[in-house]
């Protein structure tokens, strides 16, 4: 079997949820199950106007590939896209996107699990909040939950 | 020679650059050394990096342990832990 490779992105522009899972699946017919996973910014019961998304250009993009790559072999995945945003997102827009694709669903849905879960703790990306009052906010503390759950895959 | 240093987030606004080229003295062998170093060169570095530890570091854009040497880094990344996703 050949070994399909991660399609990474990393973009200040949206991205269109059905665009991408197209992308993936079109001329297969071996996939019977995508699974994907959209964060979006929430505005924090208000208090939030927006976040600003700052990443290491090309490590971003690198760190993302490497995390596909051990996705794809770790769950003998058929696809996986994975796509996070940069710069100034407001609460309901899209922040990152992960599309895993594979012949059953429990490999699609560990696979995008995984993904998630090492994008959240190696990817260098760095989230500050900007304040609904107009003040610029504190940067995103990393959370233990975070390591955990990244933890669980060894 | 000279090393590129670039920095983000919290880091890149405390020592209030994103990168900057810096020769590295003789001594300065890891990347903890490194993180000692820079903290001597002002009050700015000083606040950046006074829990080295909670500091995360790439070498050529890999992430590397604070044990890691630099011989031969082209350009080491020096950052908070990370938040997105």
């Amino acid at each position: 079997m050949v070994t399909v490779a991660p399609r990474i992105r990393v973009q200040s522009q949206d991205f269109d949820l059905q665009a991408e899972i197209d992308a993936l699946t079109a001329g297969r017919r071996d996939i019977g199950a995508v699974v994907t996973f959209t964060g979006l910014c929430r505005d924090e019961q208000g208090a939030l106007s927006a976040l600003e998304l700052e990443h290491y250009p090309g490590m971003a993009e690198a760190e993302m590939l490497r995390i596909g790559k051990l996705a794809i072999e770790r769950f003998s995945l058929l696809g996986l896209a994975a796509v996070h945003r940069y710069g100034k997102i407001r609460p309901g827009e899209n922040i990152v996107l992960v599309i895993a694709a594979a012949p059953h669903r429990q490999a699609a849905f560990d696979g995008a699990n995984f993904m998630m879960d090492f994008l959240k703790t190696s990817a260098p990306f760095w989230k500050k909040e900007h304040g609904a009052d107009g003040s610029q906010g504190d940067w995103v503390s990393a959370k233990d939950v975070d390591d955990a759950a990244r933890e669980k895959w060894k | 020679m000279n090393t590129k240093l670039v920095y983000f987030a919290w880091v890149r606004e405390r020592i209030g650059k994103g990168e900057e080229e810096i020769e590295l003295p003789a001594g300065v062998v890891t990347v903890r050394d490194l993180l000692n170093h820079l903290k001597t060169l002002g009050d700015e570095y000083e606040n950046a990096l006074q829990f080295p530890e909670v500091i995360r570091v790439a070498i050529n854009q890999e992430h590397v342990e604070h044990s890691e040497k630099i011989a031969g880094a082209r350009e080491i990344g020096i950052f908070p832990p990370m938040t997105g996703g």
